[in-house]
């Protein structure tokens, strides 16, 4: 049996009176990779910024590595290895790509200056490493495409020692190419053993051949949870199928 | 050194060149001008009167620059130019000392800036309409504990002296101030973030950046500059006067700033280009007083400089970047 990474217990959030989610429960083991799936608006992004600390839930509880933790801010979930890349990519078009790849993790000197130097440095590795070109690291955000951005952000979470990495629809903006060097990339973390994985995903084929469990969300709660291995794409057409049915049934 | 150091400074000073070569270009081109046109325009005397025109918007320019970088503007900070020396006036004479008067000044400017941020951060009114209220408030106050009249500016000639009434002192205050804000702009967090709460607020919050803070504490900085400058000249001039300083120097700020390159939408610009941006306006204002020309006229001029200036600025700093963005 593994243990348990992250926990998120019974969690509601309401936007003033709109419901964002209504009780979902998550969890995700060490070395696991969680594969999200759900219509727009299904509350996929809330539960993630829930997990980061960036919105605080209306109620229901967190736990890591079975602890109980209540999130005070972004930086006290980074702090404890929580990691995301969020659907907006969270990049600054008017930085260069080194300065994105460090944002508010900057490396500084002895004197307390940016080391411009080692963030060069260190960035131009990293994206060598996964196989992302860029022509410089120097250049600002602003001048990539879609699919470079998506990896800069994503080179930014794994880079940054993350226990736990989340990612909202990692491969949304990407060709085939980039989206194959990002499935590289996850699975190199997943072969490590010791960083969770929770990626919100559309592509159903895609997230059965990536994610060890998956789990479906509608409208706020959860309509299906289960090992990878044990479905198939076909099966989760239908869960959704039946939900429509049942929707359409409610809505009369 | 290593390797990557150096190439990054070769691209650094290469960008830094890229986006201010053609205000340094406008700028020579109006000193070729006026000293061809008038023979006192390279002379002593004149040069020094041309840094004192340049010194204070270049100090207020750095704050501007900040705020302008983050999204914001601060309309209110000619008011504290006016308001600071009195708070330091009135401590002296209270017995306290110029010293004194001076903290005071700069708390009481702190604390300005803290309510301009304040309001406009937390209240969520935009910074437009927050420091033209307190634009209106501060003078108000000013003009009320002033009674309306200028004082003489207490403080011995020495200190007078050192505080910009001697020489190009006032300018090299302005040019430590504009080192100091390069530093903190190009290297040391509180720039970068600056520049990331600009460019991305919702990603820069999302990066876990305390946005707020680094909106607030500009314009606390800006409020502060505002406040040291209006002090530099109270001293240079020898009068504590509750009309100087106003609209005019922080529109002189804020011009030094975009002619310089800081883009009004937020998320760039640069505190040389500032500097630069400021002796344009201090040449032209000064040049213009050589000549003579009459102060209608003059607004006009400046004006209508401030927009060939700018328009040059945008369309030039496009080739440069050759034709992106
Ligand atoms: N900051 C917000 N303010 C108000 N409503 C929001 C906010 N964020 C999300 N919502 C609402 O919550 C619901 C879930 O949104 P989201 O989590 O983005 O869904 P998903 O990522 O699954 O597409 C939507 O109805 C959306 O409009
Ligand atoms: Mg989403």
């Amino acid at each position: 049996m593994s243990t348990e990474a992250l926990r998120a217990a019974d969690i509601t959030k309401n936007f003033g009176n709109i419901s964002a989610l209504s009780g979902i429960s998550l969890h995700v083991n060490k070395g696991e990779v969680l594969g999200i799936l759900g219509d727009n608006g299904a509350g996929k992004s809330t539960l993630m910024k829930i997990i980061t600390g960036y919105h605080k839930p209306s109620s229901g509880q967190m736990f890591i590595n079975g602890e109980a933790v209540t999130l005070t801010s972004v930086d006290h979930a980074r702090s404890l290895g929580i990691e995301c890349v969020y659907q907006d990519l969270a990049l600054v078009n008017t930085l260069p790509i080194y300065h994105n790849m460090f944002l508010n993790r900057e490396l500084r000197n002895r004197f307390g200056m940016l080391d411009h130097g080692a963030m060069r440095k260190r960035a131009a590795a990293a994206l060598d490493d996964i196989g992302v070109q860029v022509p410089s690291v120097d250049d600002e955000v602003a001048m990539l495409s879609g699919g470079q951005r998506q990896a800069i952000a994503i080179a930014r979470a794994v880079y940054s020692n993350a226990k736990i990495l989340l990612l909202d629809e990692p491969l949304a903006a990407m060709g085939a190419r980039e989206a194959g060097l990002i499935i590289d990339l996850i699975q190199r973390q997943q072969a490590r053993g010791d960083i969770s994985i929770i990626m919100i995903m559309h592509n159903y084929a895609q997230t059965l051949e990536i994610a060890d469990r998956i789990m479906m969300m509608q409208r706020g709660t959860v309509t299906f949870e289960g090992n990878a291995r044990d479905t198939s794409v076909e099966a989760l057409l239908d869960i959704v199928r039946r939900e429509y049915r049942a929707m359409r049934a409610a809505a009369q | 050194m290593s390797a990557t150091t150096l190439s990054f400074r070769q691209r650094g000073t290469k960008l830094l060149a890229l986006r201010e070569a053609s205000i340094v270009v406008v700028a020579l081109v109006l000193v070729i001008y006026f000293s061809v046109v008038n023979a006192n325009f390279l002379t002593g005397p004149n040069l020094q009167t041309l840094s004192q025109f340049i010194a204070p918007s270049a100090i207020i320019a750095c704050g501007e620059i900040m705020l302008l970088i983050c999204g914001e503007i601060d309309l209110s900070v000619g008011q504290i130019f006016a308001l600071a020396p009195f708070i330091m006036a009135f401590t002296d004479h209270a017995g306290l000392g110029m010293f004194v008067g001076f903290v005071f000044a700069m708390i009481v400017s702190a604390l300005v800036g803290l309510i301009n941020g304040a309001i406009t951060v937390l209240l969520k009114v935009p910074s437009f309409v927050t420091t033209l209220g307190t634009l209106f408030l501060i003078n108000g106050f000013t003009l009320t504990v002033s009674k309306g009249y200028p004082i003489n500016t207490p403080g011995g000639q020495t200190m007078a002296n050192i505080f910009g009434a001697a020489g190009y002192n006032e300018f090299l205050w302005a040019i430590l101030i504009v080192v100091i804000m390069h530093m903190v702009l190009r290297h040391r967090r509180w720039g970068l973030h600056t520049i990331a709460v600009g460019g991305n607020l919702t990603g820069a919050t999302e990066a876990g950046i305390n946005a707020a803070r680094i909106k607030i504490g500009n314009f606390m900085l800006t409020s502060m500059l505002g406040g040291i400058t209006g002090i530099l000249e109270a001293f240079r001039i020898g009068s504590t006067d509750p009309l100087a300083g106003g609209t005019n120097i922080m529109f002189l700020a804020v011009a030094s700033g975009v002619i310089g390159g800081t883009s009004l939408a937020g998320g760039s610009g640069t505190i040389i280009g500032g500097l630069i941006g400021a002796t344009v306006l201090g040449v032209l204002q000064d040049g213009f007083t050589l000549q003579g020309i009459n102060a209608f006229t003059f607004d006009m001029i400046i004006g209508a400089a401030i927009l060939i200036a700018m328009i040059a600025n945008i369309h030039v700093g496009r080739l440069n970047r050759g034709g992106r963005s």
